[in-house]
This record gives structure tokens, sequence and C-alpha cells, in this order.
């Protein structure tokens, strides 16, 4: 029959106002986020009276959560970016081959001379010139190798180590492989994140996304490009002995050596010794600052090792020049005048003001292992977030009021318990979505408007059922009590299917989609729990107090 | 009074021009799907790569100008569309330019984007770019894949789901409502060449799920019933669960539309597209889940003896008390 236990009640009425308290803070937005905001800066950087005036703007006790604004309303740019893990190998494999020559240099009685061959970037390929020498290469190569280091390659080596007739072949083996371009693209998201965090913006989303790609959201920022100023160079930078110049590219480097091009000077190419002195590994600090004739330029600093090795080279090397290289490409080229002990110094270049701030952040944060593929880029403006919001506020106050009324119109005072629903449906929903700290996209807008329209159908079914038994000749109690416990397996079956539906959306999907998938789940949750419970619980409230003998739904 | 969309009493028989009803869907799903193969959908950037950039200028869209400004890039085919909003201001002209993927498998490059603003800015003055986004066709490629990997397990779960809690003809009837809303569906927007993007996807598995709760809710009723009347005919029970149905299937379906129009004219024209689809995934669904999942149901037969088996059976959950 119509009881409900009281402890349900209480219940039910705690979930609704817990469910209002917390979607509060959403309908005071900008206070609250200022209030956060200050907030959050009293406890980074310490108190101030402005900043406790502002975070007074909003009480303490109440709930502050918000609902997160998708890039779509508040602007901003988003990056799809993929790791060039492939970079790495090549890397590795240049590291190797010092190791492989002093350890063959021994055996030089076996395997006779080797030459280095060219070849893919990811192989090391040696021609011996003792071919019957080859077994005993092969061992002592394989001697190098060292065991993987993760969960899937358990007993396999690092290093692969095979002959092709006269030729040795080394190259990284598939386990190592996997290995290391899950570091790599770990790495490259902890950089990225740094870089982002010393530019300062807000609530960047920083994810890996599949094998290889990392997903970048930074809300308020002006365009894709500028993000990608800040995230797309890999800033390697090295200090290398300069061995000549030159304006042909494709002149012979010889061995050991390599020619890259200079950043300004346009034509203009530099044979530099590939192993380098000091890397920016070594770097501890980078500041933009101004050389002595005032052009922009970065400061820099070494760590103690990096210091002792630029300060040797510097002092065994004066009058010859070295090259600062950035990316596989010259800087500048100074001629060095004097031993340079204290491990610091400034990189000059055609630079402006926002390039050397640009690049000192870079160096800071670290160069990235690999390079970068941006795969997606989305801007968009803040204006355009706003009249978003702006047309689907409207638009959900006209749904809201249409649907409100469409209700009262067609069941009378059992529509306006339905409403009453409705409403706290909505409030629920925000209060989850802020306590989730859920993300409110566009679509996720559509997704609540179509929460509001379908939000009823639990109710209709309730109601259409409970008419039903009233015209089947039912007294009022037992109509509503069947109307309910009636309609409860066509609810259950109606909603579990559609949330099925938004579960797969909310898993497959990405950004916007999923801010959809999201409200649309929410909303079922929400919209049966206010059905079953909350308008059964006014309903039985109400017949509790009025006893009416005839009811009209 | 009360607002009533449907007399008290109906009993229509949805089943004496079955054939006919039949017929109509399966010449619409022909026309729908033929569509799709001769004219291709609209696809969006994010299904076949390239870039799209909204603009805003405070004079009126010459488009003739702008794709003469652009033609100097040599950027391949590049459309430009005038959008018009009533919530736009006088001065604010949109329009939508969209430029085919690049050969290389990344986005357009930022300087790019700089060089063709600098270009319309020319022809209008204070142009601006108030959205810019550009995918790869790497990635676009994926994306199509994604989506009908999801269209298609969705459709999976929810025939399983059916069965689980039905008969399995409940399920081949609800799947074939299911697979008839998502082919009207991609065919009205082949036919009117609407931009298919992403957030079309979310519409279509929106469509999904709510055809099926319209086709559950009739369901429901026709098990009910099928206990109830066990010496009436198969179609007979229908017609009754249908009708008695009625009255709500018609309630929701005009609350959820009220909602999706007042999205639809007001929620500017980002979304319009993706509300479009479900209004019509609406009707469509509504009409569906009476007249192909019921029909099929009809015709495929339904297992009318429930004696044998204990009386829980198909409702595991029916007794789930509030």
């Amino acid at each position: 029959m119509l009881q409900i236990d009281l402890w349900k009640r209480v219940l039910i009425w705690l979930v609704c106002a817990a469910g209002i308290m917390l979607a509060l803070p959403n309908g005071f937005y900008t206070r609250v986020e200022q209030a956060n905001d200050a907030a959050a800066d009293i406890i980074a950087k310490g108190e101030t009276p402005e900043r406790l005036e502002t975070a007074g703007q909003w009480p303490s006790y109440l709930p502050s959560g918000l609902v997160n604004l998708g890039l779509d309303l508040r602007g901003g740019a988003h990056l799809l970016a993929e790791v060039q893990v492939e970079d790495v190998y090549e890397a590795r494999m240049d590291a190797l081959w010092p190791e492989v020559r002093d350890a063959l240099r021994p055996e030089r009685d076996t395997v006779g001379t080797f030459r280095r061959q060219p070849g893919p970037a990811d192989q090391i390929r040696l021609k011996l010139s003792k071919p019957e020498g080859m077994a005993r290469a092969l061992e002592v190569v394989r001697g190098l190798a060292s065991p993987v280091t993760s969960l899937t390659g358990v007993g396999a080596t690092d290093i692969e180590v095979s002959a092709e007739g006269d030729i040795l072949v080394v190259q990284l083996s598939e386990a190592e492989k996997l290995a290391s371009d899950d570091r790599t693209v770990r790495q490259s998201l902890e950089i990225v994140r740094r870089r982002i965090d010393e530019v300062g913006t807000r609530e960047p989303t920083i994810q890996r996304q599949g094998a290889d790609r990392i997903l970048i959201q930074v809300p308020g920022i002006g365009s894709a490009s500028e993000l990608k100023a800040i995230i797309g160079t890999t800033a390697q930078l090295t200090f290398n002995p300069v061995v000549g110049r030159g304006s042909d590219a494709d002149a012979a480097p010889g061995i050991g050596n390599k020619i890259v091009p200079s950043l300004d000077e346009e034509g203009f190419y530099y044979t530099i010794e590939a192993a380098a002195v000091v890397t920016g590994e070594d770097l501890v600090d980078a500041q933009p600052s101004f050389d002595q004739n005032g052009r922009p330029a970065v400061t820099f600093r070494f760590n103690t090792s990096g210091a002792r090795r630029f300060g040797d080279y510097t002092a065994e090397n004066i009058g010859s020049p070295f090259a600062i290289v950035l990316d596989d490409e010259v800087v500048s080229a100074p001629v060095i005048q004097s031993h340079i002990p204290g491990g610091s110094g400034i990189i000059t270049g055609n630079f402006t003001v926002e390039e050397s701030t640009n690049l000192a952040v870079l160096l800071r944060a670290g160069a990235l292992p690999a390079g970068l593929d941006f795969l997606e880029e989305r801007t968009i403006g803040p204006e355009l977030g706003q009249d978003s919001i702006d047309a689907g506020k409207i638009a959900t106050i006209v749904a809201f009021v249409a649907v409100l009324a469409f209700m009262g119109l067609s069941y009378g005072l059992f529509g306006l318990f339905a409403n009453v629903a409705l409403i706290l449906n909505i409030a629920l929903i925000f209060g989850m979505l802020s306590l989730i700290g859920g993300t409110l996209t566009l679509p996720g807008i559509a997704g609540i408007v179509l929460t509001v329209g379908m939000a009823v159908d639990a109710n209709v079914l309730i109601f259409e059922r409970i008419r039903e038994e009233l015209k089947a000749g039912r007294g009022p109690a037992k109509a509503i009590d069947e109307g309910y416990s009636k309609a409860l397996s066509a609810i259950l079956d109606a909603n579990i299917t559609t949330f099925i539906t938004a579960v797969i959306l909310f898993a497959m999907g990405s950004g916007p989609v999923r801010g959809f998938a999201i409200t649309l789940g929410l909303g079922i949750l929400t919209s049966v729990f206010t059905a079953i419970f909350v308008t059964r619980l006014m309903i039985v409230m109400w017949f509790e107090r009025r006893r009416p003998k005839t009811i009209e739904v | 009074m009360r607002l009533r969309l449907v007399p008290e009493e109906t009993s229509f028989d949805f089943f004496k021009r079955a054939k006919l009803w039949l017929g109509i869907s399966a010449l619409m799903m022909v026309v729908g799907f033929a569509s799709f193969l001769f004219q291709g959908l609209n696809f969006g950037i994010d299904f076949r790569g390239g870039t799209t950039i909204r603009t805003e200028a405070s004079e009126t869209v010459d488009v003739g100008a702008y794709r003469d400004a652009l033609a100097v890039h040599g950027l391949g085919d590049v459309s430009i569309t005038e959008v018009f909003d009533p919530a736009f201001e006088e001065d604010q002209h949109v329009a939508m330019i969209r430029i085919q993927a690049q050969d290389d498998g990344e986005a357009i490059s930022g300087e790019m984007i700089e060089t063709l603003k600098a270009s319309l800015d020319a022809v209008a003055p204070g142009i601006k770019f108030v959205s810019v986004e550009s995918v790869g066709p790497k990635v676009s490629g994926e994306l199509i894949t994604t989506a009908i990997i999801a269209v298609a397990l969705a459709i999976a779960a929810v025939l399983v789901y059916i069965w689980l809690r039905f008969e399995w003809q409940f399920a081949l009837g609800a799947v074939a409502a299911l697979v008839h809303d998502v082919v009207l569906t991609i065919g009205v927007f082949s036919e009117l060449q609407i931009k298919f993007d992403l957030a079309i996807i979310a519409a279509l598995l929106t469509i999904v799920g709510y055809s099926l709760n319209d086709t559950v809710v009739v369901f429901d009723r026709v098990r009910e019933n099928l206990r109830r009347y066990k010496k009436k005919d198969l179609s007979e029970v229908l017609n009754i669960s249908i009708n008695e149905t009625l009255s709500r299937t018609m309630m929701t379906s005009v609350t959820t539309l009220l909602a999706l129009i007042s999205l639809y004219v007001l929620g500017g024209d980002v979304i319009r597209g993706f509300v479009f689809a479900m209004i019509w995934g609406v009707v469509v669904g509504t009409y569906s889940s009476v007249f192909v999942a019921s029909t099929i149901l009809l015709k495929l037969g339904v297992k009318r003896d429930w004696s044998k088996q204990a009386n829980t059976t198909g409702n595991q959950f029916g007794n789930i008390d509030a």
C-alpha cells in the first residue's frame, strides 16, 4: 500500500537537498570561480587583503565545486599530438655505436677490421673484413645486451644482433621497442605538462590517448598555434665542436660528424662533431635576458658536471668555434675567447623577445624525447563559446517552460508533482556534474534539454497507468499503488536500454560527444530516481493529508 | 479540463494496413540507402580530414570575393557557405570555410591560417576567425571506424539485453526498428546534404536509445497482455497493447519534441544539425516502434505457452519494490 518508511522519506529528501546544494554554486558561476581562484592563490602564494576579500565572495561552508565548461563553451585550444616514437630508436643506436666499437676492437684478430655501413637509422650495420669471425663478433656484441625492464617483455633483451652475410646488424628488439615507446610517450607527456605549467594557464587537460598519442586541451588560450609554439618544439639543445662551415648541404661530413643548417643565415651549413660536449639535460636554469647590445637572448646555467665539462672544453679549445645547436639547427657558433669556468652562458641569435621567452621556458622544462606530429587542432574563440552558452541557456529555459506547461495542462495536480520532480532533476544533474567534476559541452547542453523532454517519460508512464487503473474501477489508493508497481518494469527496461547506449557513447566518444554521454547518462539516473522515489513520495504525502475519495489524473 | 492528445479510449487497428506500412518503410529505407550510396554523405572534417574556419565580419559575406582571396594559396577544394541565425547581431556576418585535407597526415599549419587570415582581411577588413578546426586524414579515418563500431556495438548490446529480458522475437523486432531508424536518419542526411560529423553519431546513438525506449514500453505491455489474454490472437493482443500505450507514446514524443524544437530554433547554428537529427529520430523512432517493431513481432510470432514456465520468466526485475 501507500506506505513509505520514515527513514526512506528522510533519505529521499536528503538526496534532493544535497543535489540542490551541490548545484547551487553553478548559479553564481563567475563569483564562485573568482572565489575559488583566490582561495587557491592564498594557499599557493600567501594571503593578501584583496585575495581574502575575493575568496570571501562565496561562503566557505557552502560547496564550491563547479561544472567545468568544455572548450566549445569556454573557448580555447585543442591539440591531438602523435609522438614520433621512432625518433628514439635512432638516438639509442647512435649511443650504442661507441660501445659496440669499443667491444669489438680487442677482437680485431678474429673479426678483422669493421666499418659502419649506411642503413636504416634504427640499425647499426657493420661490415666485417673477416666474415669467418662473425660467430665471435655476434657473441661479443650480444654481451652488450641487457634485460628489458617491462612487465610484458620478461626474459627478453633490449637489442637483437644478427648476421646478414658479412654484415652484422644490431637493432632494438620488439620488446625493447614497446618498452621504449611507452617510456617515450610518458616522458613526452611529462615534458608537455611541465611546459604548459610553466606558462601557467588554468585547468589544462593533458592526457595520453592510445599507445602513442597525447591530447592537450587548454582553455582560454588564443589559438592552437600559440599552444604549438610552446609544446611543438623538441628543444634539444647541444653544444658541439665545429669542424667547418660551408654552403653545401650534401658535402661528405666525415665519420662521426654531421652537417646541420644555420638557423638565421639561409644557405649556410655547419659541419659539427655529432657527439655533443654538453647537452640541454645538464641545464639547471634558463632565463630570457638581453645581450650587451640590448638584443633578446637567453642566459643559462649548467649543473656541476655540465659546468666542469664545459669549462674543460673551453680551456682546451680557446680560439676555435663551437656551435650552439637547437633541434639540429645552429643558433650561433661563437669562437671561444677564454676559459669559461662558471658553468653559465648566454645564447644570442636573431630572437624576438617572445622567442627568447619561449626558448627559456622550453629549456627549463626540458627537451622532448621525440618529435610531435599534430593530427588534430581546434581553436574555439571565447566569443563563440559565450554565444553558445547564451543560446543554450535560452533554449533550455524555453524548453523547460514548454514542458512544464504541457505537463500541467495534461495531468493537473499530478503534472505539478512531475514538474517539481523535473526541476529537482535538473538540480541533481548539475549537482552530480559538479561533484564528479564533469565537463559541460555544447552537445552536453543538448543532452540536458533532451533529458528535460525524456525525464517526464517515467512519470507519464506511471500516470497513464494510474489512469488505466482508475478506469478499471479501482479506488484511488489502489490505483496509485498499482500504477507504480506495474509501470516499474517498463520504466526500468526502457531506461536501462538507453543507459546502455549512453555508456557506449562515453566509452567510444571523445571531447564534446563524451560530454553529451555524461549528461545523458546522469539524466537517466536522476530521472528514474525522481520518478520512482520523489514524485511517489510527493503523491503519498499529499494523499495522506487529503485522503481524497476520488482522484483525477 | 485536461489536455488529451489521444482520446481516452482508442481501438485503432494498427495491422489493417501492415503491408502498406512495411512497404512504405522498406521503400524509404531503399531510397535512403540509395541516396547514401550514390550521393554520399556530406562528411564533416571529423570524418574526412581538412580544416573548417568560422569567420565573423562586420560586412556582408561576399562568397565570391572570399573564394578569390583564398584561391591563390592552392589549397585544393575550398567551400564557403554563409551562416544565418536569428540570434546574430545586425553587423555579425558569419561564414564557414572548409578546406580539404592537405597531403601530409597532419593538421594545417598555424602559419597557413595566419596567411589565410591576412588574405581575407583584404576583402573583409577586421575579419575574425572565431573558430578554426583542423583534422588530419590519419585521425579522421580512425574516427569513422570508431563511429561505426560504436553504433554497431550499441545495437548489439541492445539486442542481447532485450533477448534476455523478453524473447528473441522481441529482440529482432526491436533491432529491425533500430536499423530502420538509423538507415532513415543517414538517408535524410545524405538526401539533404546536411553536414555529417561526430556529433551526428552521438545523435544517432541517442535515436537508437530513444526509439528503443518507445519499443520497449510497447513490448512490455505486450508481454503483460500475452499473459492476461491467453485466448486472443497475437494481432489482437498487439493492437490492444499499442492502443493502451498510445497516450503515453504521444505524450513522451510531444514533450521531447517540444524541448528539441526550442533547442533547434534558439540553440544557435552550431548544434542545429545535431538537433535536427534528433528531431527526425524522435519522429521516425515513434513511428517505427508501432509500425515496424510490432509488425515484425507479429510476423515472427511469439511462443504463447507461458503456463509451462515459472511465471517469473522474462520478468526477473518485475518484483523490484521501489
